[in-house]
């Protein structure tokens, strides 16, 4: 439709685009202008250059931290799939019983960080939690196990959004393929294999994708159980930057950080778009 | 017909365990929060309290300003999701229903922004609220969130639905553009807007990287860096406290999750 004064549009759009330019693409530009300043917020900044770019690479940090977070977000990306899959599967049928898993599943997926890391935390203690005893002594403490347990931690905590997405593409299965592969003679594990996960296909690259986003920007579980421990064998990449600049005082080196960790982003993203444009003409 | 019945406890049996991993920890929060400290220490694995002491919770009120925390948090998470609306609205309208030069790109914009995290800004945006001395502050808590580039961008789809027919027809009526985006096709997004609501208020009262991130003092402090900050006081961690803690940080969610967890469902499950 057109609108009725040339300015509507714009005073319509105006505080959202505003907002949104100031809070979200700015940013990344200043980051981009600071990582080429040595700057401890105290003293004036100093330019730099690449130097902030080439001491990160140079230490190896900039590899160390990128590999932590891929392994890191590989383990919650293939346990919340598997796990949330077969729940999906489990919980789609009647009962209350499977509506109660359902909900308390996908609560976990609502609670805060804090309360999840927190509640892991005193059920891994090495002194008196549940499991901390069981294990004989606490997995945080190790260089080893720290990030593998964190990773568990995180499959707990976001197990929940994949069966909800699963749920609903399960929904999309229609019933008369089911019918018509039963009169063929197909078993139910025959139905699952060549009916069912063929067409979830689509919803499994979606939440692929949407989690691995996810779980690289992963930085209250770190914060609250290992703060980057020990031996910074759970340092990943928000983490990093956080550190950086909070406790370091290193704006540079923080920026430089922040700019390499949005070109990641940014890899994922395109990959991301591909998947959800084929998921939509999927659904189609 | 046996073998469905087999089949069946299969499942239910499987369905017990999910249950059993997923609310047991819930479980084992409460019971520790009702321990005293003595008892966690002489037997930590104690399936039960010896009795409801609520020593715990007393100490968490007492250390630890809740009522106010609460309502820093609440008002903060509340002014974001009704921004988000209020500013969504008029943006996903014109989006969807107006013929301007420029549409695209300023769609374009939208979509850009759905790929940057907070994560990814959080530094230079703290450097601008410092020289603008706004750090500790309820703006830098809210302003950052008070547009929503998802919030526009499913508002725009949700109103691509909606027949231009019905806005002509206001427009004929002498309804003003504020008028239609606020009175007449406000009410018709009803379902889309309240799981928005839902979402983004749980979201940001359960947020604790941002203001995290963004105070550095009691100022502005919310609950859920008031319940991590528990673990972090005084020698050696009274577990009981800090349970006692995420019981009050996390009951309210929960509680508010039960009433309406068919608008958050949805939403996720889009």
């Amino acid at each position: 439709m057109t609108p009725r004064a040339r300015w509507h549009p714009w005073a319509m759009l105006g505080p959202t685009l505003a907002l949104l330019a100031v809070f979200f693409l700015a940013p990344i530009g200043v980051a981009a202008y600071e990582s080429l300043f040595s700057w401890d917020l105290l003293t004036p900044p100093r330019f730099v250059g690449a130097s902030n770019y080439a001491a990160l690479a140079a230490r190896g940090e900039l590899l160390h931290v990128a590999l932590r977070t891929t392994a890191y977000s590989a383990i919650v990306v293939l346990g919340t799939m598997s796990l949330g899959l077969a729940l999906a599967l489990l919980v789609d049928r009647p009962g209350r019983l499977f509506a109660l898993v359902r909900t308390s599943v996908f609560s976990a997926y609502v609670v805060s960080w804090v309360a999840v890391a927190l509640l892991w935390m005193w059920m891994l203690d090495g002194n008196g939690g549940i499991f901390g005893r069981a294990l004989h002594g606490s997995p945080l403490g190790d260089p080893g196990w720290a990030l593998p347990t964190l990773a568990v931690v995180g499959i707990w905590k976001l197990t929940g959004y994949s069966m909800i997405v699963f749920l609903a593409g399960l929904q999309g299965v229609p019933r008369s393929l089911h019918e018509a592969a039963a009169l063929d003679g197909a078993g139910a594990w025959g139905r699952l294999r060549h009916v069912t996960l063929p067409l979830l296909a689509p919803t499994a690259a979606f939440v692929a994708t949407t989690s691995l986003v996810t779980s690289f920007q992963a930085f209250d579980v770190v914060r609250i159980m290992t703060q980057g421990g020990p031996a910074r064998s759970t340092e990943l990449f928000v983490y990093a930057i956080y550190e950086q600049v909070f406790l370091d005082l290193s704006v540079g080196r923080a920026s430089a950080l922040t700019v390499v960790f949005f070109a990641l982003l940014l890899a994922l993203a395109a990959l991301q778009l591909r998947v959800w444009r084929a998921r939509g003409e999927a659904a189609r | 017909m046996k073998e469905r019945r087999s089949a069946t406890a299969l499942w239910l049996a499987l369905g017990g365990v999910a249950l059993a991993a997923w609310v047991f920890p819930y479980a084992w929060m409460v019971v520790t929060s009702f321990k005293t400290l003595p008892e966690i220490m002489s037997n930590p694995t104690a399936p039960y309290a010896r009795r409801l002491d609520l020593g715990a919770y007393r100490e968490v009120f007492a250390t630890m300003p809740v009522a106010r925390y609460t309502a820093v948090t609440a008002a903060m998470a509340s002014a974001i999701a009704s921004a988000q609306i209020a500013l969504a609205l008029p943006a996903g309208y014109a989006l969807a229903k107006l013929r301007f030069a420029g549409r695209r790109q300023a769609f374009g914009v939208v979509l850009a922004c759905l790929l940057v995290p907070t994560q990814a800004t959080f530094v230079p945006v703290f450097l601008m609220f410092a020289k603008v001395r706004l750090v500790n502050t309820m703006t830098a808590l809210v302003l950052p969130f008070a547009a929503s580039a998802l919030g526009t961008f499913l508002v725009r789809q949700a109103l691509l639905a909606v027949p231009d027919e019905i806005i002509e027809a206001a427009r004929m009526d002498g309804a003003s553009e504020w008028t239609i985006v606020y009175r007449i096709v406000a009410p018709m997004l009803r379902p889309t807007l309240v799981s928005l609501f839902l979402v983004s208020f749980v979201f940001h009262y359960s947020d604790y990287f941002w203001p995290l991130v963004m105070t550095t003092d009691d100022s502005v402090r919310t609950l859920p860096l008031g319940v991590a900050l528990l673990r972090e006081q005084g020698t050696g961690v009274r577990w009981n406290i800090v349970m006692a803690g995420n019981v009050v940080l996390s009951a309210p969610v929960l509680a508010l999750f039960a009433v309406v967890q068919r608008h958050l469902l949805r939403a996720v499950g889009r």
